[in-house]
């Protein structure tokens, strides 16, 4: 019995703040999805079932949905948890760091990995609460051993920044093979 | 023997040794810091290796993927956290020896035993291959079909308490894999008119997003922390000689890595656990337990590190990854056009056995390491979680962005990190989405080769392994509605539970 026991406690996973705010957004997508299948997904007349385009969304659609209702059931007959709608702050929150993340990747192009990634880290650091001057040069240290490895050494597929063609004609060639 | 010399030749390059000793190191260190672990690594690397050789590549990606768990020993045993999910264990036995002032001692056991661990695997897997490349041809379209839903099935069920979530998170994988256009009879999926949804969400796209994207996002959005862990001293060969008084234990539990390890769905925290209840079963002080037991330390490691050999069985041999990474790996194979699966005991069986013996290399290379620089470990560790974030962060783009050099990608990859910090936040499991993914796209696939073949419904099974996959799936779910029979009718009571908090990690 004491295995059974041990194996169910590793497996088990308790409900946090906010468990019933995800089961609800998570449902009401999974019928969205599922409502659109005529819509999004064909279905060919005189073949075989298994062979449609529509099966396997409509399989998966409507798994989700059962699976998302009973989550929904659970999260909902449990005990309240304080700090949901905390919990669901800090989500939101996390958007400013994914917008970051964009903003780089769309910068890229225009100035180039080298000073972007140089920036973004400095910047981010900045953000991110640190100060002292230790974390900064750390930071634009760690942006250009990322750039040496990945761009100059591994010849990871960038695009060069647009800015590089402006700069003399020595210099241009390098910066758009290897930064 | 001459398939295992060409794998020998194979490796025998300056370009792949190096890529193997780059793997290795980096994947302890990796595995050390709290907060990255390999998932992250691999996710991140994987379009970085794309433009190497394939066996550079493979090998680089296999080096991190064998050897973070003996890095995640060091900051479970140190400081009580443990540097990757699957070395939760250790820190039960592990930092009580610390605290008695014995670290060196519980930090040389866990690589001794990791070493057991490692080499044991491999072996069971050389010894297996033979074996493997009579039964992997057996399988065609249906046999793979029922095994991919099978591991579906496992998936779901292994996430015990949380069946629904994983379902629903399962289904969610196997729904992404469908949008775009279908490559068999040209129509739209749920593109909803957007042009650059019509070639589908990219599988590595996702997989950055719910695993480094979703990292870095809640490093940033949690307190910063630096975990500060003492420097070792002392001899660190002596565990080795301590573990050999051990050695029932550390067979054993390498044994239940390997089993444990091959099965899709369950892998390193069933091994982990199973072995640590034998070890204390059968110990002569089970008391000590949980209170700095070389013997539990020994059992946690060994189970773990057995298990990436092990993982690479299904992979290699029918295609079928069983958890995150051997999914990821996956990614890696299609990329270099190895397509892991029958044919490939069959025709490149020079490529499976210089897999086999980088892995063996590897775990050499990093026992060799452990021991001389265990110190410069623990001042690695110390890295701030927040700017670590910052880190993982510019990493992520890298291997988004490089993939096609699509702003898309990158807003497709923010949105699934986000999903992912939620997901990490309630404790949610990440992986059946992307298991969904992979295993989804073999259903589909195999279902629709098989169906010429079948002019009725038992058509199916009416092969011998075909047959045994679906008794497996029906004895599978028939077990499961028993155990959930008696754990009704026994109101067993709530367990500690703080152990799940590595999830996070």
């Amino acid at each position: 019995m004491s295995r059974v026991k041990t194996l169910q406690a590793l497996f088990k996973r308790y409900r946090r703040p906010g468990d019933l705010v995800f089961a609800w957004l998570f449902l009401a997508i999974s019928v969205l999805l599922l409502s659109q299948l005529w819509d999004q997904a064909a279905y060919k007349a005189g073949g075989k079932l298994f062979a449609q385009p529509r099966f396997w969304p409509a399989v998966s659609l409507s798994l989700m949905t059962l699976f998302a209702a009973l989550h929904l059931y659970g999260s909902a007959i449990s005990e309240r948890l304080d700090g949901r709608w905390k919990e669901v702050a800090l989500w939101i929150s996390a958007l400013e760091f994914a917008a970051w993340f964009v903003a780089y990747a769309f910068v890229v192009p225009y100035i180039g990995y080298l000073p972007a990634t140089l920036i973004f880290a400095v910047l981010l650091t900045l953000r991110a609460g640190y100060r002292s001057r230790t974390a900064l040069t750390g930071a634009a240290a760690a942006a250009i051993v990322i750039v040496l490895l990945f761009k100059s050494f591994l010849q990871v597929k960038l695009p060069a920044g647009k800015i590089y063609d402006t700069l003399p004609d020595g210099i241009r060639q390098i910066m758009l093979t290897y930064f | 023997m001459e398939n295992l010399l060409a794998g020998a030749m194979m490796l025998a390059r300056w370009d792949v040794l190096l890529a193997l000793l780059v793997g290795s190191i980096g994947g302890v260190i990796i595995g050390a810091i709290p907060g990255v672990g390999p998932a992250v690594a691999i996710a991140i690397l994987l379009p970085a290796t794309f433009a190497l050789d394939p066996i550079v590549g493979l090998t680089m990606l296999l080096g991190i993927y064998g050897s973070s768990m003996y890095g995640g020993a060091i900051p479970a045993v140190l400081i009580n956290t443990p540097g990757t999910a699957v070395n939760a264990l250790t820190s039960y036995d592990g930092y009580p020896l610390t605290q008695r002032g014995e670290a060196h001692r519980a930090v040389s056991l866990a690589y001794s035993a990791s070493f057991w661990g490692g080499i044991f695997g491999i072996l069971c897997l050389i010894l297996l291959s033979p074996v493997l490349a009579l039964i992997a041809p057996m399988f065609g379209s249906r046999e793979i079909f029922l095994a991919a839903l099978l591991g579906i099935i496992l998936v779901i069920l292994a996430h015990r308490g949380q069946i629904f979530a994983a379902g629903m998170l399962a289904m969610l994988g196997i729904f992404l894999q469908t949008i775009g256009l279908d490559a068999v009879t040209y129509t739209q999926r749920y593109t909803f008119g957007l042009t650059f949804l019509s070639s589908g969400i990219n599988l590595i796209v996702v997989v950055l997003g719910l695993f480094a994207l979703s990292q870095a996002f809640f490093l940033l959005t949690n307190p910063d922390e630096s975990p500060d862990a003492k420097p070792v001293s002392g001899k660190l060969t002596a565990g080795f000689r301590e573990l050999l008084k051990h050695k029932r234990v550390a067979t054993v539990a390498s044994s239940f890595g390997v089993i444990l390890g091959m099965i899709p769905g369950t892998g390193e925290f069933t091994a982990q656990f199973m072995s640590y209840t034998y070890a204390q079963k059968t110990s002569k002080t089970p008391n000590s337990f949980g209170k700095g037991s070389p013997e539990g330390l020994i059992a946690s490691e060994a189970a773990n590190n057995a298990v990436p050999a092990a993982a690479m069985i299904p992979l290699l041999a029918l295609g079928i990854p069983g958890e995150a990474l051997t999914a990821m790996m996956l990614s890696v194979f299609y990329v270099h056009n190895v397509i892991p699966g029958p044919q490939l005991f069959q025709n490149d069986i020079d490529l499976v056995y210089g897999l086999y013996l980088a892995l063996i290399l590897l775990n050499v290379i990093v026992f060799c390491f452990l021991l001389f620089s265990t110190n410069l470990m623990t001042k690695i560790i110390r890295v701030p979680t927040r700017f670590l974030g910052v880190l993982i962060l510019i990493l992520s783009f890298v291997g988004v962005y490089s993939l096609r050099n699509s702003l898309t990608d990158c807003m497709i990859a923010a949105g699934f990190g986000i999903l992912g910090l939620i997901l990490k936040r309630l404790n949610l499991p990440i992986v059946p989405i992307i298991l969904g993914m992979v295993l989804g796209g073999i259903m589909e696939v195999k279902l629709r080769s098989a169906l010429p073949r079948l002019k009725t419904p038992l058509d199916m099974i009416d092969r011998p392994i075909s047959f045994i996959l679906f008794v497996l799936i029906l004895l599978v779910l028939v077990m499961h509605v028993r155990t959930l029979i008696k754990e009704y009718k026994a109101h067993l009571p709530e367990e500690d539970h703080e152990i799940h908090d590595t999830q996070l990690r």
